[in-house]
This record gives structure tokens, C-alpha cells and sequence, in this order.
């Protein structure tokens, strides 16, 4: 006996937009059952994963802090995801968008130079990330190296530049040895949005970018291009769009927004460079991606879900002393949940009976 | 079915439940862990502490912790922690330095303890434990045991704190042992038991015969038991990992520590301060000498008695760095406790190349 997925065909829109809440539902509901499981409250879990950080202006900012990067980044692997380009590479054009960022706020530290220098900051680390994310795009229209292995591969590459960089070269001379760069100036720093927040500029930037993506995929000929060489390679090549130009322009959005991410997380938030300046957003993006379907809003609705468990989880540690691995645990639940109720509301589930000779 | 129904009723008791109203006169303390409390070293040997803490007030306070938590969410965790009542917070990890400091300044009648930091405030003092002591008789054990005469280190980054180690290590094996050779391996990690395992592995490939290592799980122990070799512990005593080949381990004992500190708060005594406690104080102590012949242990436990009594210092002067130049003696008979906090130099005998 096997199962088979059969296309269910004609799926109403509204099934379509239920599918997620109900996984949401799902997911909660086995939580809850483990938390009950445990001993815990589930109400009170509920109240502290995901009521408590909405409840007041520190929770809100705390986030929307979370989501700016997971936005940014999971916008940009939409582009390549599309076209079905694998780039897993993200966290490393994170960390060079980071560096490439950082050069000059480090190189006029002292000098007194205006507020220009994080604008220029944010454009060099864009510039930084999408230059590194078109190495394994141009590796794969001319070698037809695999996309996947060299954009992982470089994250260890970027992970260790950086790793060098605030050891040697850009170690605060006064840090007693220790492996970090000077905290930047204020000048080089992006301004809290909201007097004496913790939230920075750097929101404003992902709320344009989900606006430009959006427009970009459904408004434009160039979008129209991503999604038909993702969706019908073939018909892409008869309509006369270049694949490989297409290849290198979706690593290269994909890249600028994943570097912007980078540059935006050290002036908004870190305020120096450190030998690790991101807890796996390229990856967690990844997942973000695929909860919002690929869909510039959507994306928006994936990393509010995943910043809201993170702080939710560790709200559950401080307040109801769960141990961190449930957070880890819901979250796969929910990704889980989702994908389920995506391919069971695309498909139906056939048992075929296999006969034995 | 049954177990659904189960299941069922538990999950409605369970949500009849409130959350347990909480004694408003306890002194609350927050704790924020780089690592998991399972990883059997540095973390554990807090959350050790933590417990010390609740045994020494019973009733009086509530403890909690947010464990592995990295540099970047350090921020939101040590504020929430601080915006949910907690008076005193223990950061427990070098990466913590500057959010703890700008936290601390937005709360300023919380107290906060950064642990192995140099940056204090009003209300932040830190503390750490003299690790490179017991490195300095885990060398001398490890120059006597050694039969390839090449000795393996695995660290977790190239830090002052990681480097002081190798450095007092060797010193330690040479002043028994002149032949004595060392091979380094960072697993840029903290932990990461797979890591350090696969470290460990490399460096026994290696001919190392003896293996020391300055991160937190107890992988490469594991190694050199699985490879008849000996190594040591790590933060904690991890003989039940690997009973024939640990020769001794660095304890980190924070206990006594927290429990001075919650109770100058409770005191209404506590003050910015900075503790740097080694084997004299107790807040460093070396796990049983184990696997290892009479006089080597001997010798062991007379190094420990002279360092605890001050008779010997791991970085007594003269120190000479790689390319056989003298370092500058700022501490009088031995290096300034600034000097080591600062190391960024490999003494005379190591091959490797500090990455820098």
C-alpha cells in the first residue's frame, strides 16, 4: 500500500488564503497538547508565545527589530526561489554586505564626517552583498557549477573574511585584544524610529522593499521573466528571455538585499562588528520565504510568525522557565503545518493498493 | 483513542490552570547562558551556580534563565529579563560586554554581573575565574604523561582568555619536560561537539598522545578515551565521559560567587566590583588527579599548593614570546593581570601561528 498526491484542479481562493490559518491552528494545537503534555498551562503559553510580545510598544518594536532582517533577506531569495535558483547563500552576503558596509564608517571613524556616512554605508553594503551573491550565478551560467554548493560554500568564506577582519585589521585598538571593531559613531549609525526606541530607520527600508518586490514581480516584464523561467523554463527561452542574464540578476537582488540586511543589522543594531554579527538569519530567511509563499506580502506574515516565536520562546523561558527546545520544536511544528496544508489543499491523498506478484 | 481522550482531558485541566501567582517580596535573578544547560561544561557549571543560589535562600529568591542565547539577541533578552522584575542579571559569556552595559544604562537600579568582561559600570561589576592556574598543572601533568612528546590544545577562538591558557599549558609541560611540542586547533566554536570531536580526531591523527581542550562539551574527551589516549576535562569533571583517560579538569566553581553577590543585594551592600578569583579562592578547583602514576600525581598536587599559596605564578618572569624576546615584565615578579587579560602572544616553544 502506498499514498500518491493526486492535483486536486479548480481550488477556490478563499481555501487557499483558509490553508494557512488553519495550519497556524494546527501547529498551535500541538504545541499546546505538548506543553499540557508537560504539565504546563497551554493558556498561559499562549498568553506568553504570542499575546505578551504584542501586548505592549517594547514587544511591537522588539518584533518588528526581528522581522527587518528576515524581511529584507527572504524578499530577496523570493527572486531567486522564483526562477528556482537555489540560493542558500544568504547568510553570507549578510555578513559581506556587513563588511563591505562597514569600511567606511570604520575608515572616517574620528574624522567627524556627517550623516551621509550610513547612507553611504547601506548602498556599499547592498552593493557588497549583491557582488557576493553573483560569484555562484556567474560560476553556473558559464561552468554550470551547482548554485546550491558554491553559494553554501561561501558563507563559510564570508563567516571567516569577517572572522579575520575584526581579529586584524579592524580590531579595536583600545579592546584589549579582543576580536571586535570600534562601536561606530553615531553619525554612523542608523536613528531609533521612535524617541529612545530600540526599533531603527532600517524598518522603513524593508516596508519599501516588500513594496518594490511586489511591484517588480506582478508589475513588471523583468518579474514576468523570473517567474516563467521558474515555472516553464522552456517557455521562458521561446518568449526570448536571456537565462542567464535572469540567473545573475536574481543572485544580484537577492544578494544586495541580503547584504543590505547585513549593513542594516551592525548600523541599527550592533553597532560594531564582531566575529559573528548574525544568529543564522540567511537560513532562518529560507524558511520565512517559504511561509509566505514566496510572496512579497506573504513574507511579511512568515517573519512576523517566526519573530513572534522567537520572542514568544523566550518570553516562555523567562516567565514560565520552558526550556528553549520547544521553541525550536514549534517552530518546526509550524513550518511542518504549513507545507502539509499547502500540498493537502493543492492535491488529494490517493491510497493505491499495490498487488503483489 | 483512549489516549486521545486522555490527551484531551489533560490539555482542559492543564488550561484550567493559571499561572502561579508569584511572591512579590522575592528577590528575582536572571541568568543568560551562551549555551544549552546540557553542554556538561562552561554553562552547566552556571546553571550550577544558579542552583547554589537557591539553595543558599530558600524562599527568598527566584532564579531564571534564558539559555543559548547569542551576541546579536543578547540585548532583547537581558532587557527583558530586566523589564520583567529581575534585580540582578548574570551575563555569562565575553559576548555579552556591550549589551549588557547599554541595557544596564536604561536600567539603572538593576544590578548586573558580566562574567570574563573588562567594561564595568555603576551598576555593572564582572568577574571571572584565573582558568590559566589550572592550565599551568594540567601542562605539567601533561609534559610527564606524554610518550610522543607532542601534546594537543584544542580552543574555541583565539582570545586572550583561550591564548593565556595555551600559554600557561605549555609553560607548565616545559618546566618538566624541554622536548615538549604542541599542536593548536580552534574550532571556532564555544561549543560544538561535532567540532570539537572532529578536532580532536585531527590532532590524535597527529601523533598527540595527550589532549587538553578550552571548549565546552566533552567531545574531544570522548576522542582520546575511544583512542587510549589521555586528555582533561573541561569547566566541569567529566570523568563519567571518559573515566580512563581524564587526568584531571579546570571546575569552575561559581557558586560560592553568586551567592556572596545576591546577598550583598539582599544586604543592600552590593557594589560595582571586579573579582578575578583563582585557585585560592576556590572559584577555580581541579578534578581528582586520576589515570596517572604516584609521583606524577604528587607532583600535580604540589604545583597546585604553590600556585594556591602564591609561591608560584604560571607567568613568572622571565616570559619570552616565540621569536625568543623578552615580554615586559609590568607585574613586578611576573606578568600584570593586565598582561594576561590582553595576551595576544604565543610564549617561546609553540611552532603555530597565533591567528590573528
Amino acid at each position: 500500500m502506498r499514498l500518491e498526491l493526486v492535483p486536486r484542479g479548480d481550488v477556490p481562493g478563499f481555501v487557499r488564503l483558509l490553508a494557512p490559518i488553519a495550519a497556524v491552528a494546527t501547529a498551535i494545537l500541538i504545541g499546546g497538547l505538548v506543553v499540557a503534555l508537560m504539565g504546563r498551562s497551554p493558556a498561559a503559553a499562549l498568553d506568553v508565545y504570542f499575546l505578551q510580545p504584542l501586548g505592549d510598544s517594547w514587544g511591537l518594536q522588539e518584533v518588528a527589530l526581528k522581522m527587518i532582517p528576515l524581511v529584507l533577506i527572504a524578499v530577496g531569495l523570493s527572486f531567486c526561489f522564483r526562477a528556482n535558483l537555489w540560493n542558500i547563500g544568504a547568510e553570507g552576503q549578510f555578513v559581506v554586505g556587513a563588511i563591505v558596509g562597514s569600511i567606511l564608517p570604520l575608515a572616517l571613524h574620528g574624522a567627524g564626517a556627517g550623516p551621509w556616512v550610513v547612507v553611504a554605508a547601506l548602498v556599499m553594503g547592498a552593493i557588497g552583498g549583491a557582488l557576493f551573491a553573483m560569484i555562484p550565478a556567474i560560476l553556473r551560467v558559464t561552468l554550470g557549477v551547482s548554485e546550491i554548493l558554491t553559494s553554501l560554500m561561501l558563507v563559510y568564506v564570508a563567516q571567516l573574511g569577517l572572522d579575520w577582519l575584526v581579529r586584524g585589521p579592524w580590531r579595536d585598538p583600545k579592546g584589549f585584544n579582543f576580536p571586535q571593531s570600534v562601536m561606530f559613531e553615531s553619525s554612523a549609525q542608523l536613528p531609533p524610529l521612535i524617541e529612545a526606541g530600540r526599533l531603527h530607520a532600517g524598518a522603513l527600508a524593508a516596508i519599501v522593499v516588500v513594496l518594490a518586490a511586489w511591484f517588480i514581480l506582478s508589475r513588471t516584464l523583468f518579474g514576468y521573466g523570473i517567474r516563467v523561467s521558474g515555472e516553464a523554463p522552456k517557455a521562458a527561452r521561446f518568449a526570448g528571455f536571456d537565462a542567464n542574464r535572469l540567473v545573475v540578476a536574481a543572485f544580484a537582488i537577492s544578494g544586495a538585499l541580503a547584504g543590505l540586511a547585513g549593513i542594516i543589522e551592525v548600523t541599527g543594531q550592533i553597532g560594531q562588528l564582531k566575529p559573528t554579527i548574525s544568529p543564522g538569519y540567511g537560513f532562518t530567511a529560507i524558511i520565512v520565504a517559504f511561509l509566505g509563499r514566496l510572496h512579497p506580502v506573504g513574507i511579511l506574515f512568515g517573519a512576523f510568525a517566526i519573530s513572534l516565536t522567537v520572542i514568544g520562546g523566550e518570553n516562555a523561558q523567562i516567565m514560565l522557565k520552558l526550556p528553549l527546545d520547544l521553541t525550536t520544536v514549534f517552530q518546526g511544528v509550524l513550518l511542518a503545518c504549513v507545507l502539509a496544508a499547502d500540498a493537502l489543499v493543492t492535491n488529494r491523498v490517493r491510497i493505491v493498493r499495490t498487488v503483489r506478484a | 483513542m483512549r489516549t486521545i481522550v486522555k490527551l484531551a482531558g489533560a490539555l482542559a485541566l492543564a488550561v484550567g490552570l493559571s499561572v502561579p501567582a508569584v511572591a512579590q517580596d522575592k528577590l528575582k535573578i536572571g541568568f543568560i547562558y551562551v549555551g544549552p544547560v546540557g553542554d556538561h561544561g562552561w554553562t552547566h557549571q552556571h546553571d550550577v551556580g544558579r542552583r547554589a543560589i537557591e539553595t543558599a535562600f530558600p524562599g527568598r529568591v527566584e532564579t531564571t534563565f534564558v539559555a543559548s542565547v547569542t551576541t546579536a539577541d543578547s540585548d532583547r533578552a537581558i532587557e527583558q529579563l530586566a523589564r520583567t522584575g529581575h534585580k540582578l542579571i548574570f551575563t555569562t559569556s565575553f559576548g555579552y560586554m556591550e549589551p549588557t552595559l547599554k541595557v544596564a544604562a536604561r536600567f539603572p537600579d538593576v544590578k548586573f554581573e558580566h562574567a570574563t568582561g573588562y567594561k564595568r559600570a555603576a551598576n555593572v561589576a564582572t568577574y571571572s575565574i584565573r582558568f590559566h592556574e589550572g592550565r599551568y598543572i594540567q601542562g605539567v601533568i601533561a609534559g610527564k604523561m606524554t610518550k610522543s612528546n607532542v601534546i594537543g590544545y584544542v580552543g574555541a577562538f583565539p582570545i586572550p582568555e583561550v591564548v593565556a591558557g595555551i600559554n600557561s599549558f605549555m609553560l607548565g609541560a616545559q618546566s618538566v619536560n624541554p622536548n615538549v611540542k604542541i599542536k593548536i586547533v580552534y574550532a571556532n566554536a564555544w561549543f560544538d561537539p561535532g567540532k570539537e570531536g572532529d578536532a580532536a580526531k585531527a590532532l590524535l591523527a597527529q601523533g598527540v598522545d595527550v589532549i587538553t581542550q578550552h571548549t565546552d562539551s566533552p567531545a574531544p574527551l570522548q576522542q582520546a578515551e575511544a583512542a587510549g589516549k589521555f586528555a582533561f576535562g573541561q569547566a566541569s569533571d567529566m570523568t563519567r565521559f571518559a573515566p580512563k583517560a581524564q587526568l584531571s579538569a579546570n571546575q569552575n566553581v561559581w557558586g560560592p560567587y553568586y551567592v556572596e553577590r545576591v546577598r550583598a543585594v539582599l544586604d543592600g551592600k552590593w557594589q560595582s566590583q571586579d573579582v578575578w578569583g583563582g585557585l585560592a579562592s576556590g572559584m577555580l578547583r581541579m578534578a581528582p588527579y586520576a589515570n596517572m602514576p604516584d609521583d606524577v600525581k604528587k607532583l600535580a598536587v604540589d604545583t597546585e599548593e604553590a600556585i594556591k599559596t602564591g609561591k608560584l605564578d604560571p607567568f613568572k618572569c622571565p616570559i619570552f614570546d616565540q621569536d625568543g624576546k623578552e615580554v615586559k615584565c609590568e607585574g613586578g615578579a611576573k606578568l600584570a593581570d593586565s598582561q594576561v587579560l590582553g595576551m595576544n602572544f604565543y610564549v617561546k616553544g609553540i611552532d603555530d601561528k597565533l591567528p590573528k
